[in-house]
This record gives C-alpha cells, structure tokens and sequence, in this order.
C-alpha cells in the first residue's frame, strides 16, 4: 500500500495535491518514518530542499565536491547531492535538522559557535554533519587526523583552524565519557 | 538529468536482465554515474539499481586471498581488519582517494568503473572522443596538465582516475564478471585498457556484465609497500602521478620481487614488467630505483601542459621505491613525504 506524498512545510501554509513521483519511498528522516513518491532522478538534496522544506542542507556545488549537501545516512555521512533519493529506502537519513534544535543545540553546533567555526556560514551544517560522521567513525586521534577526514568540506571564508578546534573539543569530550 | 525508467533487482540474475538493454547503466554509490548525468555525459535511459544484490561482503578466498564485495563501500574497505592487516597497500590506496563522504556511498565495483575526469570529456559543449566517438579531443593542443603522458592514443589522452584501482594493479587483483553469457573472471592486468582508436571503451568489460567482486591474492606485500600520490592540494584531489609499490626483499637485503604501478599518467594503472625486472637481485639503492624510473618513463609523450609529469613521474618512482625497501610507507594523514 502506497501512501500519498505529504509536505510538512514548516509553515504548514503549502500541501500537495500530487505526489512528486511514482517511485514509493519509505525511509526514517530526522528520527520520523516518511513515506513519500518520487520520481527516480530526484536526488535527496532536492528531495530535501524543494520537497520537505528541509534547507539545512545547502546546495554548493551538486557535484560532491563541496561537501555542503553533507548528511548522515544509516549514520554515515555522504553527499546528499549525488544520492538518488529513491536509493534510500529502507534507510535511515539525518540532517542538521535532526541534529539539534534551537534552544537544544547538539554538542558540535555548540563548539562552533563558541570556536567562531563559521564566517558566512554557508558550509557549516555539512561540516557538522560531516564532523559527526568523523566521531561515528572513530577513527580521528589528533589535529592531524581530524584536518585530513575534514577535508571533503570546503569552507571558502577559511574558518578550517577554528572548524578543527570544535571538531576536537567534542572529541575530546566524548573520548572522555 | 534526462528521464529514465528505475529498476531495483534484488538477484544478480535479475539485475543482469534488467541491464541487457542497450542504454542502461548500473547504478551502486551513484558518486560518479549521478554527476555524469547531471552534466548530461551519461545518459541513461534505464537505470538498474543494484545495491540489493547480495555483493556487500568481504570473505576468505580458498587459498588465502580476499575476497571484496562489488558492493562494499571504499571506506569499509579500506577500514576492514583483515584489508588493514594483510593489504596496507590497498587501504592506504583507498585513503588516500576522494574524502570520507564519497569513500563511505562509493563502492569497490564502482570505483574501478568511474570514468575520467578530464574535463573535456565532462564538458558536452567540447569535442570528445571518448564521449562521441569521431568527434576529436579537446585536450590534445588544449589544457592537458591532468592528461596522460604513457600509453596515449592520437585519439584520447586521457587517464584513469583511480587511487585504489593502482594498488590493485600492483597486487596483482583478480576482478569477478558476471553476464549473460555466464561468469569469468578478467586479471586485473587486463581489465582496463588503453585508449586506442576505441576511447569509449574504458575496459574489457562487455555490454550488460557486471562486476561481482576483487579477488585478492594471498601475495599481500604487507612489509615493503607503499602508496606515494601527488597532487595539487595535499587532500581531496586527483593524483597528478601516484605510484603503488609491492615489494619483497629476500634474506641477503637484495630485492627479490617488486611491483611498480602508476596513476595518473595513463588510461590504465600503468605497469611496466620489464621495468620491474630490474631489480631483481639487486640491492635497494638509488642507481637501480633511478634505471627503473628511466625505464618505466622511456616512451613518455607531454603534450605540453602536462610535459611536467614526465619528471615528476620518475621522482615519485624513485622516492616511492625508496619508501617500500625502507618500510616507511607513506602516510595519507601525515603528508610530508620522507
């Protein structure tokens, strides 16, 4: 049984009458089962921007080179622009907006601003997405490990120094639990 | 992107007849087939997802060896205890390419199946021969500094892109095919091919084949080995030439087998036996490390902006050497190179 596309527009002022495709997809996104249509060359970024309304997740450059599109996928972070979305069914997607919340910051949102991580901003829910995926997968010990597994997020104000303080204060602090 | 049609096969069977057609693609990670059909360079029109199929593990191989999974990501691999233990070369390979997001959805199959990134093959609005055979190539007399400088054509000089696929040429890699007309299994040697008057053709795979799986043999040259890339930027790029070494030294210090495999410089990882042959016997020592280097460049070609590479080439060959008969594998964190 299919369900018809729902859009939980922030607003809650736009629903759609049409489903977006014809392809079902159902996946957990930020913690919630969706059930949606779509059409196969729909990438996930789109699904997540223009669909769901989800625009944490910035596009920079759609073509996996920028990392700003950086989500969390079964807890894996990967480029959300090159991702079919009708490839993750059955799978488990999170995003900056599953992360923290204002006023219930998650601990790298939080490091960052207080390490000024960010000038513009632009990239920085992929570097925290990113810089999650880093701590899932345990395999950074220094500065040195955490620059070169950072490196698939480009940040064009320059803010890596900074970006590496937040990342590692995390480290250290949930090596330390 | 053009529109397709979307199959998802759960069977190697399956999916093998949903890609007969002509015009289908094979969809895995998506990292390169998603960004060539932005730019419109593929253009599928049925597009067969095969993460279903049961090609995600990594198993002993009768033997000794190991075998990949077609669809086990880069990084799993490169992160695998036993890929850690027995095949330095190849997780070094691996880490050494792309970043941690592209290494975590792309797989083992599909990274030896990307396509290159020069830029005119990219670039539907230039003419390409690899792209639409007879059109011509963009890149010889145009910006070729990434391009080929070994095994060229008049036709194509364009290179393969892959780190991992160069340690897999050094360790002698076996890769698993299966098509309509059954399975067989392609040495790695001659998987992929050189450009030729056929620049469309990347490898010897034929229409509908799949590959199943990397077999890796015993042979894992986890002592002296090591994979020495050199880039633009010191992460996050294409190799502008890297090298894989795979040696063994017997009881006396002299070199009694070794393997030298380079990217970046041609349409294929490119080995050169007889090269190789040369040091045998001998001991390590920069005389017979610059011979092969000699050796391996001999018939190298520039074409003007990548003239370059033919130098550099011979230094990351004698530097790489170097680093194998040492055991002081270069490391793809730290990249200072010693």
């Amino acid at each position: 049984m299919n369900e018809a596309v729902t859009l939980d527009r922030a607003s809650g002022a736009r629903v759609a009458s049409e489903p977006i495709g014809s392809i079902p997809l159902a996946f957990t996104l930020n913690g919630e089962a969706r059930h949606l249509h779509v059409s196969p060359w729909t990438t996930l970024l789109d699904l997540l921007r223009d669909t769901l309304d989800l625009t944490g997740s910035k596009k920079g450059c759609d073509h996996g080179q920028c990392g700003a599109c950086t989500v969390l996928i079964d807890g894996k972070r990967m480029n959300s622009c090159l991702k079919l979305a009708v490839t993750l069914d059955g799978h488990d997607v999170t995003t900056i907006e599953g992360l923290g919340q204002p006023g219930d910051l998650h601990p790298l949102q939080a490091a960052f601003i207080e390490h000024d991580a960010f000038q513009c901003g632009y990239c920085t829910p992929g570097q925290i997405c990113s810089a999650q995926g880093l701590i899932n997968e345990g395999h950074a010990k220094n500065r040195e490990d955490v620059r070169e597994q950072m490196s698939g997020n480009l940040c064009r104000c320059g803010a890596y120094p900074n970006i590496a303080d937040a990342v590692l204060e995390v480290l250290g602090t949930e090596k330390s639990e | 992107m053009i529109r397709f049609d979307y199959a998802r096969p759960t069977a190697v069977a399956e999916a093998l007849q949903a890609g007969a057609g002509t015009h289908t693609a094979y969809l895995a990670g998506g990292t390169n087939l998603v960004d060539l059909m932005k730019e419109n360079v593929a253009r599928p029109l049925q597009v067969v997802d095969i993460n279903r199929l049961p090609l995600n593990r990594i198993e002993e191989l009768d033997g000794g060896g190991l075998r990949l999974g077609a669809l086990v990501t880069n990084n799993d691999t490169a992160y695998d205890s036993r890929v850690q233990e027995r095949y330095p070369l190849l997780a070094s390979a691996i880490l050494a390419g792309a970043s941690p997001q592209l290494r975590n959805a792309a797989t083992n199959g599909g990274n030896l199946n990307q396509r290159t990134r020069c830029y005119y093959f990219y670039d539907v609005d230039t003419p390409c021969n690899k792209r639409n055979p007879g059109e011509g190539c963009g890149a010889i007399g145009g910006v070729n500094r990434i391009h080929a400088i070994l095994g060229t054509s008049e036709q194509c000089i364009a290179t393969h892109p892959s780190d991992m696929c160069v340690a897999l040429a050094a360790l002698d890699a076996q890769v698993q095919v299966s098509g309509s007309a059954g399975d067989r299994t392609i040495p790695f040697a001659d998987y992929h091919r050189l450009p030729g008057d056929e620049p469309s053709r990347d490898n010897t795979l034929q229409p509908g084949e799949l590959v199943t799986a990397i077999d890796l043999p015993e042979d894992s040259f986890a002592t002296n080995y090591t994979y020495l890339k050199l880039r633009d930027r010191l992460s996050y790029a294409f190799a502008l030439v890297s090298a894989a070494v795979a040696m063994r030294l017997g009881d006396d210090g002299r070199i009694a087998e070794c393997r030298v495999a380079l990217g970046g410089v041609a349409h294929k990882p490119w080995r050169q036996p007889e090269a190789e042959r040369l040091l045998i016997g001998e001991q390590p020592g920069e005389s017979v490390f610059q011979a092969v280097a000699d050796a391996v460049l001999r018939g190298a070609i520039g074409r003007g902006k990548n003239d370059f590479k033919i130098e550099l080439a011979r230094r990351v060959v004698v530097r790489a050497l170097g680093q194998a008969a040492a055991r002081t594998p270069q490391s793809q964190t730290d990249k200072r190179i010693a």
